[in-house]
Parts: C-alpha cells; structure tokens; sequence
C-alpha cells in the first residue's frame, strides 16, 4: 500500500517540477521571441548603420569594459583585504561597498551628481579648474562601476575566503613571499570564481540606466549608452529601439557562453 | 641543534614548550588531538608568531622575543608537510615539486634534476606530468614530501608524513626520511598518531597534553614510563607484535 | 491520503487570496476610474483640474500618467490603459489618430503654450539673451527630437539660424553646447535648477510660483518662438467613453479655461 502512494508522488513531483521549469522557460523566452519578432535580418542589419546605434554601441561596450577593468584592478586587492584580515571597521567598510546594491539606480545617480556635479562637494572643486565630471562619459564609467562594484567585491571576497588557506601557508613556507604567492597560487585557484564575479559586473555595467541618465546625462556619441538609447528612441523610432535590445540580448548570450566554456576547464579543489 | 623555547596564548590554553633537537636527529610529537602538536609546528615555521621565546638553528635565531626578531616564514628555509598535504591543484606534480626552487630562484637545469631525483626518490615519476587535483591521498603525500625535501631545507617539519601510505610504501618512507635527515643533518619533527611512525622514525619521543610537553625521551624511556596514555600507545604495539 | 489533502489545502488559500487580491483592487461599484494621461508640462494644472473635477464629480476618481508625450504615445500604441490623452504637440496625437487608436470626434485643442530660455538665478554662464547661447562652453539642456518640448526647441533654432539676427551658424553652435537631452520636461527644468545646467529651453508654463525664484527666464521672440498646441482626446479602448468626454468638456469649460490660465497656458 505505502509504495503505491510512494509511486504516486513521485509521478505527481516530477510532473510538478516540470511544469514548473517549464513555465519558467516560457516566463523567460518569451519576451526573447517577442522581440526578435519584431524584427527582420534586414530592418536589423539597416539598423546597425544607424549612427544613434553604432554610437550607443560602441559608447556601451568601451566604457563597461573599462568600468569592469577599473573594478577587478581596485576591488581584487579589497575582496582580499577583507577576506584574510580583521580589522576594526571592517564589517561597516563591508556593509558600505554593498550599498550600491540595494540603492535605487537614479538614487545613486542623484547621489553622484550632489558629489561630483559641478556645484557637488567633490565636483565643484574640480570644476574651479575648468575639470567637469557629471554629463561626460568619465561620468558614465563613474555611474556604471559605482553601481557594479559591489557585484564584483561580493562574489571575490566569496571566493578567497572558500579558498583554503594551507595553500597560502604551504606557499610561503617554501619561501614565497606575499605577492608571488598572490600570483602563482591563490589567483589561479580562484580565477573562476574571480572571472564570474567580473562577468556579473559587465552585465550590470552595461544595462546600467538610472544612475547613467542622472549623473551623466543623455547625449548621442557622449553619454547615450545602449539602454539610454533603446529608451529614447523608443519613444520615437522603434525599430532602432529593437536593434539595439537584440543587439543586448545576444551580447548577453555570447558573455554567458564565453563564461561557461571559460569555467568547464577549471580547477576541481 | 635547534633549540626551542616558546609560549603562546591558544584558544583553550596556554601553549609552552622548551626542548632541543640535534642536527641529523628526528623528534617525535606524539599526543591526544587538541594537545598542541600542530600548533608548536606552526610556531616552528613561522606561520604563528609565539608571545615569547627564542628559537635558533644554531647560531641562527629565527625568534627571539627579547631582541624583537621575527624572521618571517619564507625566510627560514623550513620544509613543511601538512597534514592536508596542501598541494597545489592546479600545478603538476612536476610543477608543485619545483615550486621552492622556482622561488629561490634556482637554474632551470639544476631545477630539472633535483626534482626528478626526488620524484624518483618518492616513485612518482610516471606522475611526473599529472595535475595534483588528479591525484590519490597517497600520491598527494608524496608529492608533499617530495616538495618539501628537494629544497634541502634547514629544519624539516613533518604533520602525519606518511599517513596516506599502503603498509608497505610507509615501512620505505621511513627508512628514507630517516636516512634523509641524517644524511642532511638537519633536525626534523613529526608529529604523528602512528606508535610505529614513532618508533621508527623518533629518536626521541615528546608527548604533549594541553600545550605542554609532559614526558620527553628516547623510545625505551618512554615505554618503561606509567603514563596513561603511552601504556595505550604502546599496548597496541605489544598486540601488533603478538599478531605477528 | 494526508499529503493530498495538504495540498488541496493550499490550492485553495492561494486561489482564495489571489481572487480577493484582485477583488480589492477594483474600484467599487459605483465609482469610475478615470485614466488621463498628459504631457508633462500639464502637471501642475492637470493636479488642479482633477482636484477640482473629482470635487464636482464624487463618484469619479482621477488618475493620471504624466511623461513625455511621445513615451505616453508608445505606451498607448503597445496596449495601454488609457481614457484620455492629452499631448503637448498634435503630432503625437495624431499619430496615434492615425492608427485607428482615438476616439476622432472627441479630439480639439484645449491649450496653447509658448516656450522660453531659463537660467539658474545665479546665472553661472552670465546669458541674458537667446544669442548667448551659442557661447562655447556652455552647459545646455534640451529635449530630446521626439519629445515636443525638444521639438519646438528645434523648430525654433531652425527659425532663428534662418534669421540674420543670428547668423547661420547659431543653429549648430547652440546644439553643439546641448549636454544633455531630456526625455521630459521636467528633466530639463530639473537639471537647470540643480544647477548643473547654464541653461534650458523649456515652456513659459514651467516658471510656477513654486519655482519663480529658482530660475530667471529670457523671453524668445514671439517672431521665433512657436506656437505649442496642446490637443485632447479620448482613447478608442476606454471603457468609460462618456465620462472621458464629460473630462475633456471640463477641460474646455470656463472652470477648466481659468486654471489653466493660473498656469501661464494660452487658450485656443
């Protein structure tokens, strides 16, 4: 009697998470066929000659790299602070890298432009000397790295502290001292770990809106990145406001697939 | 002759221990889990600063308390096997094993032929190529110790050296190490759980309980001792003898 | 037996939630939602008038979607739930008359607008006429080409480089100082009034009482300036179309005519 209904429930879960996932795929391929639907090959190749979508593209894809290079130079050194020292302070230095995470995006674009516009506590200073921050697309990797730092901060300082620490210990009692030990051991040890956490910061990087919109304003070839751009254009000419989501979508999947195929071949510890 | 002399605060007691070891001589640190064993090889190393204390190499000091020094570990020209074996997985075996070397900056060629002696010495040469993350607890062990010997360092440290080993590789490697630390005439201590590791690896034994060393001798002394614990660690080795 | 009947359980307090949810949301039966959505230099007026509608009318609720117009465009051509449009250019509106998507009879003009340069009142870059803003360097805010405040600036630009007054470099050199484009208006009076901005191009309406002493504005020409018309019309899926046209008839009624008037609007 008992493993008949044992059967029975089996039967009834495994329908059950099916439906489930199922509906999850729709949930998320949906919008996805939707938008490639609204398009053809040629509207969308036409489409890549648009100045307003070459301009956005290249603005997007040059300033998210050099914001997620700023990222992993400045935040690697942090995230391994944090993870292998106590310090006084540092669960509140913690709590503030995280900030960005939970701040409404034109929050923090306000937020930048009340530092760094031109009557900000920062910014006025340097506008004294002729220097501006806000509406240029120095301000554009500003409002991108502050928002995705923390992307990066969190998952690195994850990966030091899972990494066992007699490896560092092994290292320096065969005589290597903190930097070559950084570079020879603990780096390749937690390179996947470190590169999923960059991944992570591009994409939030490049979808970056409302602080960028705020703090760095919407002009083409400047500022207008490619979610600025599929907004404004959106409100006016549809079909480039497509272009560019696709444009998005596949860069997305091609960041994934590059990911995946870089972490199939690391390090089983 | 490494002299030791040391005290640390540890999270349940006080850590104090004085004792000596001559060069080409093994100690063996035997004791409940907890006692300290591991901890008093970390301070040996570098890797734990004591509170107080001296230790030297001879004329060398790698601490001194009174005079402020510290030498830092990489700088003591130690060889540690861990109880982990620690080795690192994404290097081979070949790589893992010239890692000391590399850092002391050592010549190519010189690297080559201290590392396949040594992995001749431990039989891993066919495993010369594999990645450790590919290897089996034993084959780790021996790459472990392999690292740690080629540097020919100053002072060996050994935390359940040959533990992972079959019966028989482990009967081989401590006829090797011991042989090694003569002919290297370098103090070497191991901890172990194994009455044979210390019986035949120690020339003398040290039991520690509770960060103390509480009897400190040659094998005969210590079994013609009372203490609890070592009639337990010995008894086995009457019963082994027996089963023969 | 005991599993199942768990879930049952379950499936029904998720459902007897979810149904009350929605049950809640709804207005009560005897009151009618009115959706109007307006362009956003209608915010201050459009606020008044539905106060005061909603006085006159205690079974109707008011809600409104103030944006740019063109957004407030798209978002009805892709399915919106809107009862009323009104636009601050016809050429939105018509647009969406164009696709079949408004009620034609209802559609008229309700109010004009004329547009206007402000400056921060500290007047950091020092402009005091429409032709110092083709200084270099300067920091100018602007519409983007599809909102109508964008637009008419343009329009007006375009006039003015026509004219020897201001030479037929000015047009390119005052978009050249442009920092930034505003997708509404309200961004461009915002960046202006940050003080982050020399100077904007916005409506005349946009100096309220509220704001008067923020911003100095510098009158355009009436030769150049254009002539904003503000049009209203009910949307074809409304489904409250008699209350809709009962709105905009508000709109157009001596009540309706004297606040929009107390916001600066011009009447048609």
């Amino acid at each position: 009697m008992r493993g008949y209904f044992q059967g029975r429930k089996n039967l009834y879960l495994t329908i059950g998470g099916g439906l489930l996932i199922t509906l999850l795929l729709v949930f998320i391929i949906t919008p996805i066929i939707g938008l490639l639907f609204r398009t053809t090959p040629e509207q969308f190749l036409a489409s890549l000659s648009d100045p307003v979508v070459w301009n956005a593209l290249v603005l997007s894809l040059i300033t998210a790299s050099l914001s997620t290079l700023i990222i992993i130079g400045v935040g690697t050194p942090v995230a391994w602070i944090n993870a292998r020292h106590r310090y006084p302070g540092r669960e509140l230095v913690d709590t503030l890298i995280d900030l960005p995470l939970v701040l409404p995006p034109t929050v923090a674009g306000l937020a930048l432009l009340m530092a760094f516009g031109r009557m900000g506590l920062i910014g006025g200073f340097f506008y004294e000397f002729g220097i501006s921050i806000a509406f240029t697309t120095l301000a554009v990797v500003i409002a991108q790295i502050f928002v995705s730092l923390p992307f990066y901060i969190r998952q690195a300082r994850a990966s030091f502290e899972q990494l066992d620490t007699t490896y560092e210990l092994a290292a320096r009692s065969l005589g290597s001292t903190s930097l070559p030990t950084f570079f020879t051991v603990i780096l390749p040890l937690v390179k996947s770990g470190l590169i999923a956490g960059a991944i992570m910061s591009f994409a939030r990087a490049l979808g970056e809106f409302g602080a960028t919109i705020m703090f760095a304003g919407n002009f083409q070839g400047r500022t207008q990145t490619m979610p600025l751009a599929i907004y404004t254009t959106m409100q006016g000419d549809l079909n480039a406001s497509i272009t560019l989501s696709v444009i998005l979508v596949l860069i997305s999947f091609v960041v994934i697939a590059l990911v995946k195929y870089r972490l199939r071949g690391d390090v089983r510890c | 002759m490494l002299e030791v002399a040391v005290r640390r605060n540890l999270r349940d007691y006080t850590l104090e221990a004085a004792f000596n070891v001559g060069s080409g001589e093994t100690f063996v640190l035997i004791g409940e889990n907890g006692a300290g064993k591991s901890s008093l090889l970390f301070l040996l190393s570098g890797l734990l600063s004591p509170e107080s204390g001296r230790i030297s190499i001879g004329e060398r000091a790698l601490y001194d308390g009174a005079y402020g020094i510290d030498v830092p570990a990489e700088a003591r020209d130690i060889g540690f096997v861990f109880q982990n074996y620690a080795i690192f997985p994404h290097l081979t075996v070949f790589e893992n094993v010239a890692f000391g070397l590399r850092r002391r900056k050592v010549q190519a060629s010189e690297i080559r032929s201290r590392v396949e002696e040594h992995l001749a010495l431990l039989s891993l040469e066919n495993l010369s190529a594999v990645r450790a993350d590919q290897l089996s607890g034993g084959e780790r062990q021996r790459t472990a110790l392999a690292r740690a010997l080629v540097i020919a360092p100053a002072l060996l440290l050994l935390d359940e050296p040959v533990s992972a080993l079959d019966a028989v590789a482990q009967e081989r490697m401590r006829s090797e190490l011991r042989n090694y630390v003569r002919r290297a005439d370098i103090p070497c201590i191991a901890v172990t759980h194994s009455f044979r590791d210390a019986l035949s690896l120690g020339d003398r034994i040290g039991v520690m309980e509770r960060g103390r060393i509480v009897q400190n001798g040659t094998p005969d002394e210590m079994r013609r001792s009372g203490n609890e614990f070592l009639h337990q660690f010995f008894c086995e080795c009457r019963q082994e003898h027996g089963s023969h | 037996m005991k599993f199942s009947h768990f879930t049952l359980i379950i499936i029904v307090l998720i459902a007897t939630i979810l149904f009350a949810g929605c049950a809640g949301e709804q207005a009560k039966p005897e009151q009618t939602d009115l959706t109007v959505f307006a362009a956003a230099s209608l915010t201050g007026a459009l606020t008044d008038i539905a106060m005061e509608y909603e006085t006159m009318h205690p079974d109707v609720r008011i809600i409104t979607n103030f944006d740019g117009s063109q957004a407030l465009r798209t978002q009805i051509e892709q399915g919106a739930d809107a009862d009323v449009f009104l636009s601050a250019n016809t050429k939105q509106l018509y647009a969406l008359r164009d696709q079949g998507l408004m009620e034609n009879a209802t559609i008229g003009l309700f109010a004009k607008n004329k547009l206007a340069v402000i400056v921060p009142a500290s007047n950091p870059a020092g402009i005091t006429t429409p032709q110092d803003l083709a200084q270099p360097g300067t920091r100018l805010v602007i519409g983007t080409k599809d909102v109508p405040v964008g637009d008419y600036a343009r329009q007006i630009l375009k006039k003015m480089g026509n004219d020897t007054a201001y030479g037929s470099t000015y047009t390119t050199s005052v978009l050249n100082n442009v920092m930034s484009e505003e997708t509404t208006v309200t961004g461009v009076v915002a960046k202006v009034q940050l003080g982050e901005a020399d100077a904007g191009i916005v409506y005349e309406t946009d100096i309220t009482p509220d704001n008067r002493d923020k911003f100095t504005m510098i009158a355009i020409p009436d030769k150049y300036n254009v002539i904003a018309e503000y049009p209203a019309g009910v949307v074809k899926t409304t489904g409250n179309k008699e209350e809709a046209i009962r709105f905009i008839a508000y709109l157009k009624s001596e009540q309706g005519k004297a606040i929009l008037a107390k916001y600066g609007f011009a009447l048609p």
